[in-house]
């Protein structure tokens, strides 16, 4: 081939780069293993230094949450024509295209809207995205959430919100929490809007578990001064809770990774975007999005990117925010994991779910010095108060692990006021068994 | 040299597959859970019972009902109907080369897959162990203190740095002056537009004659009120800066900082070092250059590299080694840009790609990868109607080469896209055209790599001879490729269309007066 080019040596092809700009010293990587055998086994004896929730019983969620993985899931996005494709056309990428639009589809009907994007990094991600669609459509710059959110998700969506002296900035204001309920306070939210309020941003399920039952009126008062409301949701919910389509909300977030992708060490990630089908919103998102459309062939169908020119592939910075790659290649995962779900399938998940987390939260509960903060009302997840044992979480966690248990979500640091305190995360894996081992374990510690 | 590769006679698969939401009957499952245990059950009562009154779900999410085996065969039958690099793909700018798939093996075992980012790290220790271990490498290819992982992709790295930039002049007082970022019409277009995202106002440079823009240019565009400089080097023609390290000059004596965005890497790793070039940060695509799979836009990583001084702005938690112990802490909370460390699976597979090649082996990946698109553009020259941007520039090309098809258009009405949707009939998958703007009329960029055979690149080359020897002889046929396609030509006439453009079943349905 170089003979072809017409050069002597390689580097002759390298003649752009100066010589002051070349590397003062070779790299020092470690040495090359161009063996699979060989690489093999050095990889797996570094990731078996791992523990994992298979192995040892987790109760671990806050953002990422273990759920079965049915096994065609996992068949379907190793699939290499999804792993290693890029962007082709529209012809010779169809499949793929029709996977995405399948997962916009059927997580419009989850949430009850009828227009989705392809999906951003991460939940907090697309609350960042969302907050922004809101202080354009409004004009307005204060973002009111609640104060019990997730100090890792709204990390990210406050970063995406901008510094207070960058003078073009989202300003968060904390709805207080109603103490008894753990649910948003009314009388806080009432009082603290007014019209320079852009969004209203609420969960369901709440952070920390709770059930937000009074979606319509927070919908109403928001909507009272002209505000936005956006919804977070973990979708897993959305088969027995009702929609936040439904219930007043104008933006619909949450994550994916519930949704047939593995807790891959927080890797899982994902987030969505989803409104009514309005060109007030539609002309708002940053991301892509998937159409069904027609191809010259008569009654033939297809799928194409709708609105690329104002995604910032399109209008570099004119665009709305911007965009990149994401985690597209979950929304296939997402896409074949609601289809083998169906309706009956997110039912008996919701049911499972709620179920056995009460189960173990009333298990819990009856141990000496341990209470559980929101005892009803809740879905997944729940607080259990542990100040009266006198114990931290750090120390019952480091205990439960020697016991084979990767234990709960410390909240002492995150939510200083409730003192040693942890979140509970019980889904469809759990057995009775399990949440009955994990209190005797508990019981045992704590003694 | 002018090989003729024997071109297959290639047909898409085609099996006219209806979407998901057509299909199935009422009552079949695709999945069941174990009922809830009777202890359960006794001790609690029914699911519906715990649920607030008015927060229940009225009527059932109107999903497709499904067997396992025929949510299976759908989903099988999408994947085939995805050509997805299944025979060549060239697609410039995202340095399309083969995934190894031990790496795809291992990240999937339940040791990656099933762990939780909360876990305590002393039950992370694999997982933290390829973190570090792949920073470390990293530090060597670029000469920066320091990487963070959580980037989910390139474009999340740039805001990421544009995030950084803000709290650096917020911490130094300036952030009220330094209200610009200046980049250039070559760069990435993630990069002016995350930088506007963060409130920066963006100066674009244009190209001139050589084929960037002037480092005049760029005095002029620098002032005290220049935050940050964003760029690429080389840039998406495969044309290197000479001046970019008089450019770096020019900014910090402004007191800005400047952002290497190096998605394209293949060409220059184990040349050239991001801070030995006087770069304040840099960002590597781990799907890209480091052997991670595309995956049609994501999982990916950004991985973001930084100096000692702009280390403690990175976003926590960051990984550290303390004897011989791998431990999670620090990082600066205000500029998180996604949840948790990063792709894990990723990264793993970023960590075994530069195990398995070495000091060596990458440098031999960068001579390849330029050998390749020299060659190549030797080749592609010769064919009929294809020009190259800026071709009065005679220097070799580093990794891409940009092309122009104006000449095949004005002689014959076939644009690239036509092409490109005619190349498809034979196996190939699309090429990149460019990014916004477009410099060149009718572009089209290919990208080697150093992965592809030469009997692949003569293919490729020798379809797009093939397809352009078609326009020449009858445009009207490439004009109304694919032809062996899993569908036609998309027409798209309802995507302007707020009243018929559909992105998800249940609107599709409304519109077009379907109502269930």
């Amino acid at each position: 081939m170089l003979v072809e080019i017409g050069v002597r040596t390689v580097e002759e092809l390298f003649e752009q780069i100066p010589a002051d700009h070349r590397m003062s010293t070779q790299p020092e990587l470690p040495p090359a293993m161009p063996s699979e055998l060989e690489l093999r086994r050095h990889l797996l004896d570094l990731v078996s230094r791992n523990q994992h929730a298979e192995e040892y019983l987790s109760f671990l969620g806050a953002g990422t949450w273990q759920h079965h993985v049915p096994a065609i899931v996992d068949e379907v996005w190793t699939r290499t024509e999804f792993l290693t494709s890029v962007w082709g056309t529209p012809s010779s990428d169809h499949g793929r295209n029709q996977a995405w639009f399948e997962f916009a589809s059927q997580l419009g009907e989850l949430v009850a809207m009828d227009f989705v994007g392809l999906p951003v990094y991460s939940w907090g991600a697309a609350i960042g995205y969302a907050v922004r669609m809101a202080g354009r459509l409004t004009g307005r710059k204060m973002v009111l959430i609640p104060e019990l959110g997730d100090p890792e998700r709204m990390g990210v969506a406050r970063t995406y919100a901008g510094l207070p002296s960058s003078g073009r900035h989202l300003e968060f204001v904390e709805v207080r929490a109603d103490p008894p309920t753990g649910r948003l306070d009314l009388d806080d939210l009432g009082r603290l809007l007014g019209d320079d309020v852009a969004a209203v941003y609420v969960e369901n399920p709440g952070f920390l578990g709770i059930i937000e039952d009074q979606l319509e009126e927070v919908g109403r008062l928001t909507h009272q001064v002209g505000a936005e409301l956006i919804v977070g949701v973990d979708p897993t919910s959305l088969g027995v809770l009702a929609p936040p389509g439904s219930l007043g909300a104008d933006i619909v977030v949450g994550s994916t990774q519930p949704l047939g992708v593995h807790m891959n060490g927080g890797g899982g990630v994902g987030g969505f975007i989803a409104t009514r089908d309005e060109e007030r919103y539609a002309r708002e998102y940053p991301t892509l999005q998937v159409s069904l459309t027609d191809t010259i062939e008569p009654g033939e169908s297809a799928f194409s990117l709708i609105l690329f020119d104002q995604s910032s592939y399109g209008a570099r910075e004119e665009g709305n925010d911007w965009t990149g790659n994401s985690v597209y290649l979950w929304t296939v995962a997402n896409a074949a994991y609601m289809s083998a779900m169906g309706p009956q399938g997110f039912a008996e998940l919701g049911h499972s779910v709620i179920q056995r987390s009460h189960y173990a939260s009333s298990l819990l509960s009856q141990l000496e010095g341990v209470s559980v903060r929101w005892p009803t009302g809740f879905f997944k997840e729940f607080v259990v108060d542990f100040n009266e044992t006198g114990q931290t979480v750090a120390n019952i966690n480091h205990a439960l692990l020697r016991r084979g248990i990767l234990g709960c979500k410390d909240l002492s640091t995150l939510f200083q006021h409730f003192g040693q305190s942890a979140m509970f995360c019980v889904t469809e894996v759990h057995s009775s068994g399990d949440i009955e081992r994990l209190t005797e374990e508990l019981s045992e510690v704590l003694r | 040299m002018n090989s003729q590769s024997r071109l297959r006679r290639y047909h898409a698969a085609v099996w006219d597959e209806p979407i998901v939401m057509e299909m199935g009957a009422e009552g079949r499952r695709g999945v069941v859970f174990p009922e809830s245990e009777p202890t359960i059950t006794a001790k609690v009562g029914r699911a519906q019972d715990l649920i607030p009154e008015g927060a229940l779900r009225a009527t059932p999410p109107a999903l497709p009902e499904l067997s396992e085996h025929d949510a299976l065969r759908h989903y099988l039958h999408l994947s085939q109907q995805t050509l997805g690099m299944m025979g060549i793909s060239l697609f410039g700018t995202c340095t399309m080369k083969y995934n190894p798939r031990v790496s795809e093996a291992i990240s999937r075992i339940p040791s990656i897959a099933e762990t939780h980012p909360d876990q305590p790290a002393e039950t992370l220790q694999g997982t933290l162990a390829v973190v570090h271990g792949l920073d470390k490498m990293l530090r060597e290819l670029s000469g920066m203190r320091r990487f963070t992982f959580q980037p989910g992709g390139g474009a999340n790295a740039a805001f990421l740095h544009a995030a950084i930039t803000r709290r650096y002049f917020e911490n130094r007082g300036e952030l009220e002056d330094r209200t610009e970022i200046i980049t250039t019409a070559q760069a990435h277009p993630c990069n002016p537009a995350t930088a506007a995202a963060a409130g920066f106002d963006i100066i674009t440079l244009p190209l001139e004659d050589k084929g960037y823009p002037s480092l005049e240019a760029l005095k002029a565009a620098v002032s005290d009120r220049t935050a940050a400089l964003m760029i690429n080097n080389p840039d998406d023609m495969g044309i290197y800066n000479p001046d970019i390290k008089r450019w770096i000059e020019t900014v910090h004596e402004a007191g800005g900082l400047c952002f290497y965005d190096h998605a394209n890497f293949n060409g220059v790793m184990g040349r050239i070092r991001a801070a030995e070039l006087g770069f304040d940060a840099c960002m590597f695509m781990l799907h890209k250059t480091f052997g991670a799979p595309k995956a049609g836009g994501g999982p990916a990583v950004g991985a973001y590299g930084c100096t000692e001084e702009l280390a403690p702005y990175l976003p926590g938690p960051m990984v550290d080694e303390v004897e011989g112990e791998f431990v999670l802490a620090g990082g600066d909370s205000a500029v998180k840009v996604r949840e948790y460390i990063g792709n894990v699976p990723v990264i793993l597979k970023a960590y075994a790609w530069l195990r398995a090649m070495g000091s060596d082996g990458i440098r031999e990946a960068a001579d390849i990868s330029i050998i390749a698109n020299n060659y190549m553009e030797k080749r592609l020259l010769a064919i009929r109607g294809v020009t190259k941007a800026f071709d009065h520039l005679s220097a070799y090309r580093m990794e891409m080469t940009r092309y122009s098809l104006a000449q095949l258009t004005e002689d014959t009405g076939v644009t690239a896209v036509d092409v490109q949707n005619r190349m498809v009939d034979y196996g190939v998958d699309a090429f990149w055209l460019s990014h916004e703007p477009w410099i060149v009329p009718e572009p089209f960029t290919p990208e080697a790599g150093e992965m592809w055979s030469r009997e692949d690149l003569d293919y490729w080359i020798d379809v797009l001879a093939q397809v352009v020897s078609e326009a020449y002889d009858d445009a009207d046929y490439v004009k109304t490729a694919p032809h062996n396609q899993v569908v036609h030509r998309v027409r798209g006439s309802n995507l302007d269309d707020p009243e018929r453009w559909a992105t998800t079943w249940r609107a599709h349905q409304r519109k077009r007066g379907l109502d269930r």
